[in-house]
C-alpha cells in the first residue's frame, strides 16, 4: 500500500512534458496494480492456508499409503493397506460412532438451548452487555480447566452430581464408566463451552431482523412463541445453517474432554466407552504409527465432508426471509 | 478474518530468519568444539540436562563447576509423558536432544533397542562403576545387544505396601508393621487377609484401591516378564503373566477393590479419606500419600507381598546428539556417585541405587514420622535388594496398560475375565 503513494509522485513531476513511452510504462505499472494488487492481497492466506492447510492434507494422504513408523528408519509403500485394515477395525467404528453420538448429543439440544437464550437476550434488557459478556465466559476458559472441573463433578464417590442424585435415592452413577453416561458428560462438558458462543452469532443475526415484524406481528396478537418461530427462525436461518455446519465439524474433532476426562487416557476408557475419532488418530500418532494414524485422520475427513454436505442439503431446502 | 492474516507474515519471516541464524550458529559452534584438551584453558562448554521433576541437582552442578570452571549447565524440565514423548522424537528426527537425558524405568525399554542413538559410556570409562550397582539396575542400562552402557542409574523405587492402621484396627488385624508384614509373605495370603478385612465389614472402606498396581507388582517380581531373552512379545503364554491375572480377578471376585484406578483424582481423595486400606507402595509414592494430606500416622508401610520389588527410578543417558560426551560423562558420574546419591536421599528421599550405600546410617537408620516412624530406608532398600533382574522389552508400559484395563473391564462388570483376557491379549497383539 505504501509504495503506490510516493510513486505516483514520482511519475509525473510538474512542468516536464510526459514523454509517451513513459505512459505507456505508467499505462502498463496502472494496469498491473488494478489487475494484480488483489491477488498480491490475497496471496498471504493463500500462502499459509497452502502451508499449513493444504500441503499437511496432502502429505498425510501420501503417508496414509505407507507404513510409516516414526521409529523405524525406512517406509515402506503399502497402498491402501492401511485404509483396508482400518474398515476391519473394531476400534476405528466403535470410535466413529461414539463421536457421532457424543456429536448429536452435544450438538442438537445445544443449538435449541442457543437459539432460546439468543430469543431471551434480543430485548431490551438492564446490564446487557453483561449478560451477553457472561455468555462468552465459559468459551473463553481453558478446555482443561473445564474438562477437569467437570470430571470431579461427575466423580462416582465424590463428584456434587451423585451428591445431588442421592437426594433422591438413586445411587451412585460411574458416569465414566458406562457408554450412555460418558457421552452425556462429555456432551454437557461441549454444551457448556459452546453454547453462549453460539448464542451470540445468533443474537447478531436476531438483531438484523426487523423490528416492524415483530410489532406487527405483536398487533396481530401474536404471542412470543409463534413470534419466535414464525419470524425469528426463518429470518435467521442462514445464520443457522452456519452454525449447524461448524458446530458438527466442531463435534466431529472432540479430542481433549474424552482425552481428560476423568483420568488422561488414550483410548476413551478402558473399554474404549468414549473414545472419539480425534482421540483414535492422537492413539496411533502417540503410538508413533504415523501411516495408520492420516490413514485415519483422511477417513475423518471424509466423514465431515459427507456430514456438512448432508446437513447443507437438509438445512437448505428453505432459504432465509419470511414465507 | 481475512485482514488479519498478513499480520502473520511479519512474524513468521522474522522466525524463519531467526531458526536460520540459530542454525548458523549452532554448525559454526560445533565445528569450533574439539575435545576438551586438559590443562591449557578450556573453551566454554553448555550440557544442557533434560528431566522431568526437580532432581534437586543444583547443588549438584555448583559441586562439578568447581573442577570443571569452563562447564555451563542448564537444566530443562517437562512434564513425565511429554518429556519420554519428546525424547523419542529428538532421536528419530536427529536434533533437538539434550546432552543428558533422564528416562524413567517405564521408558528405559524403549530406548535400548537403540544403542547407536546414544553414546556409549563405556568408552568414557563408566563401566568400572558396575560394581557398585544393584545388577538389575545396572542391566537396565544396557543396551538389548549387550554391546553399550547406555544409561547410569540413579533412583530406584523399592515397593513396599502401604496400609492404614485404623482401618485394620477396625477389621480386628494386627496395626503393628512387623506383624502386618506376617500376614502376607505371598499374595495369596494378602487376598486372603482381604477376606477378613471385608468379613468384618468396615463401613466405607475396601481393602485396597485395585488390582491394576499389585498385577503390576507381580509380574515384575516374576524371572519373566512380558518379554522372553530375545525381547520376544511372551505375553499372552507366560504362565507368570495370567497367575498375575488371575490374582488381580480374584481380589475384584472377593470384593476387595475400591475401583479406584491409581493417580486419578478420586484415588486421591480416596487416601486422604481412608476408603481404602492398602495400596502397592514404591519409595516414592510415600511423597504422594504425602501430599493428599491424610494426617500423621494416617498410613504406615509393610513389606510388599512375593518378596521385593520395584517400581520406577531413573536413568541417566547421553543422546547422541550431544557434542561434549566427554563432560557429560563426567557430570552423570558425579551426579549418580556415592556421595550424590545419599545427599539426594536425605534432601528428595531419591532411594539410592547403590547398595553399599543401604548400610549407611543415613539410610538404614532413616525413619519417617508421618508414616508412624517407619523405618523406610529399610523397608525399601530390602525390597529393592531382593528384586531379580527381568528383561524389560521397549512396550512393556503399553503391555502392562493393556492388562490393566482388561482388570478394570471385569472390575466395572463389563466382561468377564475370559473375554478381558482375549481382550487385552489382542490389544498386546496390536503393539508394533
Amino acid at each position: 500500500m505504501a509504495t503506490r503513494a510516493p510513486d505516483r509522485l514520482a511519475a509525473v513531476p510538474p512542468g516536464k512534458p510526459v514523454r509517451p513511452h513513459h505512459r505507456v510504462r505508467r499505462h502498463l505499472v496502472h494496469q498491473l496494480d488494478v489487475k494484480g494488487s488483489p491477488y498480491a492481497y490475497v496471496a498471504p492466506f493463500f500462502l499459509l492456508f497452502s502451508a499449513f492447510g493444504l500441503f499437511p492434507l496432502a502429505y498425510t494422504a501420501w503417508v496414509s499409503l505407507h507404513e510409516w513408523v516414526l521409529l523405524s528408519e525406512e517406509q515402506t509403500f503399502v497402498g491402501l493397506d492401511n485404509f483396508r485394515t482400518l474398515l476391519a477395525d473394531d476400534y476405528f467404528w466403535n470410535a466413529t460412532f461414539n463421536t457421532l453420538s457424543i456429536g448429536v448429543l452435544s450438538t442438537v439440544p445445544q443449538l435449541l438451548l442457543a437459539i432460546w437464550l439468543a430469543h431471551l437476550l434480543n430485548r431490551p434488557l438492564r446490564a446487557q452487555t453483561f449478560f451477553r459478556v457472561t455468555l462468552l465466559l465459559p468459551n473463553v476458559t481453558s478446555v482443561v480447566a473445564v474438562v477437569v472441573i467437570f470430571s470431579q463433578l461427575f466423580g462416582r464417590d465424590f463428584g456434587m452430581i451423585n451428591w445431588v442424585l442421592s437426594w433422591f435415592g438413586v445411587d451412585a452413577v460411574p458416569w465414566n464408566e458406562g457408554v450412555a453416561s460418558s457421552h452425556v458428560a462429555i456432551s454437557i462438558m461441549i454444551m457448556w463451552r459452546w453454547t453462549g458462543y453460539n448464542a451470540l452469532i445468533f443474537l447478531a443475526a436476531m438483531q438484523a431482523v426487523p423490528r416492524e415484524l415483530y410489532e406487527a406481528a405483536t398487533i396481530d396478537g401474536a404471542g412470543e412463541f409463534t413470534q419466535l418461530r414464525r419470524i425469528t427462525i426463518p429470518m435467521i436461518k442462514p445464520t443457522i445453517v452456519f452454525v449447524v455446519i461448524t458446530s458438527t465439524i466442531g463435534a466431529m474433532q472432540v479430542l481433549a474432554e474424552p482425552l481428560l476426562f476423568g483420568v488422561y487416557t488414550l483410548t476413551g476408557g478402558v473399554d474404549r466407552q468414549y473414545q472419539t475419532l480425534a482421540l483414535f488418530i492422537y492413539e496411533n500418532f502417540i503410538k508413533l504409527d504415523l501411516g495408520y494414524a492420516s490413514a485415519i485422520s483422511w477417513m475423518m475427513f471424509v466423514f465431515i465432508v459427507v456430514i456438512a454436505g448432508i446437513n447443507y442439503l437438509i438445512t437448505r431446502r428453505s432459504r432465509g426471509g419470511l414465507l | 478474518m481475512g485482514t488479519r492474516r498478513p499480520r502473520f507474515l511479519g512474524p513468521m519471516l522474522a522466525a524463519v530468519a531467526l531458526t536460520v541464524s540459530v542454525a548458523a550458529c549452532g554448525s559454526g559452534g560445533t565445528s569450533a568444539s574439539g575435545p576438551a584438551g586438559s590443562g591449557a584453558p578450556a573453551e566454554k562448554v553448555k550440557l544442557t540436562v533434560a528431566l522431568f521433576s526437580d532432581f534437586h541437582y543444583a547443588p549438584l552442578y555448583e559441586e562439578f563447576k568447581k573442577t570443571h570452571p569452563n562447564v555451563e549447565i542448564v537444566e530443562r524440565r517437562a512434564q513425565f509423558n511429554d518429556h519420554h514423548t519428546n525424547l523419542v522424537t529428538q532421536l528419530t528426527t536427529g536434533a533437538g536432544a539434550a546432552d543428558i537425558v533422564a528416562v524413567e524405568g517405564g521408558y528405559v525399554g524403549a530406548f535400548t533397542p537403540s544403542p547407536e542413538k546414544f553414546h556409549n559410556l563405556k568408552d568414557y570409562g563408566l563401566d568400572k562403576r558396575q560394581s557398585e550397582y544393584l545388577d538389575w539396575k545396572w542391566q537396565l542400562g544396557v543396551s538389548n545387544d549387550g554391546s553399550s552402557l547406555m544409561g547410569l542409574g540413579t533412583d530406584v523405587g523399592g515397593l513396599a505396601m502401604c496400609y492404614r492402621p485404623d482401618l485394620f484396627k477396625k477389621a480386628g488385624l494386627p496395626t503393628d508393621r512387623e506383624e502386618v508384614s506376617k500376614l502376607w509373605p505371598t499374595w495369596d495370603q494378602y487376598v486372603e487377609t482381604g477376606k477378613k478385612f471385608v468379613a468384618a465389614g468396615v463401613a466405607g472402606a475396601k481393602f485396597t484401591d485395585g488390582p491394576g498396581e499389585h498385577f503390576r507388582a507381580m509380574v515384575e517380581q516374576a524371572p519373566v516378564g512380558y518379554y522372553d531373552d530375545q525381547y520376544n512379545i511372551i505375553a499372552g503364554t507366560n504362565p507368570e503373566v495370567r497367575k498375575a491375572f488371575d490374582m488381580g480377578v480374584r481380589m475384584i471376585d472377593e470384593g476387595l477393590s475400591a475401583k479406584l484406578p491409581a493417580f486419578t483424582p478420586p484415588w486421591n481423595t480416596g487416601i486422604a479419606k481412608g476408603t481404602f486400606a492398602t495400596m502397592v507402595c514404591p519409595a516414592w509414592k510415600t511423597g504422594t500419600i504425602k501430599d493428599q494430606n491424610p494426617g500423621e500416622g494416617a498410613w504406615d508401610i509393610a513389606a510388599v507381598p512375593g518378596g521385593g520389588g520395584n517400581q520406577g527410578g531413573t536413568h541417566l543417558m547421553l543422546p547422541k546428539q550431544g557434542k561434549h560426551p566427554k563432560e557429560a560423562a563426567e557430570l552423570i558420574d558425579l551426579l549418580t556417585s556415592k556421595e550424590s546419591q545419599i545427599k539426594l536421599f536425605k534432601e528428595a528421599s531419591a532411594l539410592p541405587s547403590l547398595p553399599v550405600l543401604y548400610d549407611d546410617p543415613a539410610v538404614a537408620e532413616f525413619v519417617n514420622p508421618y508414616f508412624g516412624n517407619a523405618p523406610i530406608g529399610k523397608i525399601f532398600t530390602d525390597a529393592a535388594k531382593a528384586l531379580k533382574p527381568q528383561k524389560v522389552g521397549p512396550k512393556a508400559g503399553d503391555i502392562l496398560k493393556a492388562f490393566g484395563d482388561g482388570l478394570q473391564r471385569v472390575e466395572q462388570g463389563k466382561q468377564n475375565p475370559e473375554e478381558a483376557w482375549a481382550q487385552a491379549l489382542k490389544d498386546v497383539g496390536r503393539i508394533k
